[in-house]
């Protein structure tokens, strides 16, 4: 139950810019949980809960999508706001948290 | 039925449920944490039963999945059961001694979608004093650690550290360095099952324990990200218990080989309460409305000095298991709690561990009827303050020690 691999190592630090593309880290799965309404993101023996704007963005991570296209995408799933300063500031924050990382 | 007090809005989900499905084990451990008669349970619950038991967990929000034991490979059904956790969803993880992992195995299990294997670490003998040296042992960790990678899974080891192992603590980091683990877990011994009853013979010394953690702290700086350690000290030494299992009946849901629902791996132990059979109910009555299950959660339960203690809302008034085996009553804070009025059980214990013990010749007709649970739930405190075989040899985790040990008990205990 510790969660041996529940471990995060912190990424270096990665110039991201709108070109960048990002895939789920390895042996994480994301997915939407209905019990909980809510996405998770799974890992070895452990849970990282990503409501409302996380896992908006997180969904979006696919391995394909640049950031520049994932704010323009949340742009237009959520008119009127400027998200680009919030989608960035939590991709940054996943990289760190190994949940992410740069293909 | 007294009426359950939680209503089905307050109570937590149940995110973890470990399935372990079978107490068959290749190994002896003495520090195994399955109850010690086990040997005398019914039989083992079916496939069907376990596929609609993973239905039904699925249904309750549970995300992570254990496959545990015993041995969980000596089902020889786990591959379906892997399978059947993927499609539904559960992040699944194998915790293995690795033995019976072949390569057509793993790979059954890669495609089916297993996550996640943790390798225990053990020896695998009787001679402890090999348990390093023990080339059989070593050539079978190889063989796993080097199927885990190839089939893309993190190398995960996990130690179990007692006092006739931790004085290896340096060639215990060097191997799982040579078999490239990124993670390690040095997880010191809990005491419940047979780890209770061989607990002065396993419980390190403080000095043991220093070593060992120095030790650590300098492999950790040497290989830095290369490998994560963890040290889990035993609670023994700490003042303040352990939040177990994030309070009872609040996460955790564990279902044994022989059908039983607990809210911990070792609940099984304590007298008065009635465990639900999987066969005979399904989960979500037993995670919501079965009386085991409201037994001890929030804090209606709890005695003095834990019923106003500002830390309750943080460990809960600690280990249930470990308040009974201790104190004779599970409604008793967790002895390791120094505001326990009986923390002296455990630090007699300490005190014990800083002397040694000399070995004797093993009774184990002495420790039936202390072994098999049948103290009446909260009796007097101390009662069981001890370990029943002072003095006597290591026991081993097998059947006739079992048999033994239930002292003839015919009917599984829970």
């Amino acid at each position: 139950m510790k969660g041996c691999g529940a471990a995060v190592v912190k990424a270096d630090q990665i110039p991201l810019n709108d070109d960048t593309i990002f895939e789920i880290a390895h042996h994480y799965r994301f997915q939407w949980e209905p019990a909980q309404q809510m996405h998770v993101l799974l890992y070895p023996e452990g849970m990282v809960k990503l409501p409302g704007s996380s896992g908006e963005i997180l969904k979006r991570v696919n391995g394909t999508a640049k950031v520049g296209e994932i704010v323009a995408d949340l742009e237009r799933a959520f008119p009127g706001a400027d998200l680009r300063g919030d989608v960035i500031e939590f991709l940054e924050h996943a990289h760190g948290k190994g949940w992410i990382r740069p293909k | 039925m007294e009426k359950a007090g939680f209503d089905q809005n307050r109570v937590n989900l149940p995110l973890w449920l470990l399935a372990e499905v079978s107490y068959k084990c290749p190994l002896h451990c003495v520090y195994c944490y399955n109850p010690v008669d086990y040997a005398t349970y019914g039989d083992e619950l079916s496939t069907e039963d376990w596929l609609r038991i993973l239905r039904q967990g699925r249904e309750l929000g549970a995300t992570q999945l254990g496959f545990s034991g015993g041995e969980p490979l000596m089902r020889s059904d786990l591959e379906i059961l892997v399978a059947e956790a993927r499609k539904l969803g559960y992040y699944s993880n194998l915790i293995t001694s690795g033995i019976g992992l072949d390569e057509r195995r793993i790979a059954t299990f890669k495609e089916g979608g297993l996550d996640h294997i943790q390798v225990s670490f053990q020896d695998s003998t009787r001679e402890m004093n090999d348990f390093l040296s023990s080339t059989r042992t070593f050539d079978l960790k190889q063989k796993v650690a080097r199927l885990v990678k190839k089939y893309d899974y993190p190398m995960v080891l996990n130690v179990v550290l007692h006092r006739l192992n931790i004085d290896h603590m340096q060639q215990i980091l060097e191997m799982a360095e040579q078999l490239e683990a990124e993670y390690v877990e040095l997880a010191n011994t809990q005491y419940y099952g047979w780890a209770w009853l061989n607990r002065d013979k396993l419980l390190p010394s403080r000095e043991q324990l220093q070593r060992a953690e120095e030790i650590t702290n300098n492999f950790r700086n040497r290989v830095e990200n290369r490998m994560k350690i963890y040290f889990v000290v035993p609670d023994y030494y700490e003042t303040r218990p352990k939040p177990c299992m994030s309070g009872w009946g609040s996460v955790f849901l564990c279902v044994t080989a022989d059908g039983f629902a607990l809210p911990c791996h070792t609940a099984r132990m304590l007298p008065g309460l009635v465990f639900p059979s999987v066969r005979d109910h399904d989960l979500r009555w037993i995670w919501y409305d079965s009386p085991a299950f409201n037994a001890f959660r929030g804090d209606v339960w709890m005695k003095e000095p834990c019923r106003s203690c500002a830390e309750k809302v943080k460990d809960y008034g600690g280990c249930r298991c470990q308040a009974y085996l201790m104190t004779g009553d599970a409604a008793n804070a967790d002895p390791v709690c120094d505001k326990s009025p009986l923390h002296s059980l455990v630090t007699d214990a300490v005190e014990r561990a800083a002397k040694g013990f000399t070995s004797s010749p093993p009774k184990l007709g002495g420790a039936a009827s202390e072994a098999s649970g049948e103290v009446p739930f909260g009796t007097t405190p101390a009662l069981r303050a001890t370990p029943p075989n002072l003095g006597g040899e290591l026991f081993f985790r097998d059947d006739a020690n079992s048999l033994s040990l239930a002292g003839g008990k015919k009917q599984p205990s829970a």
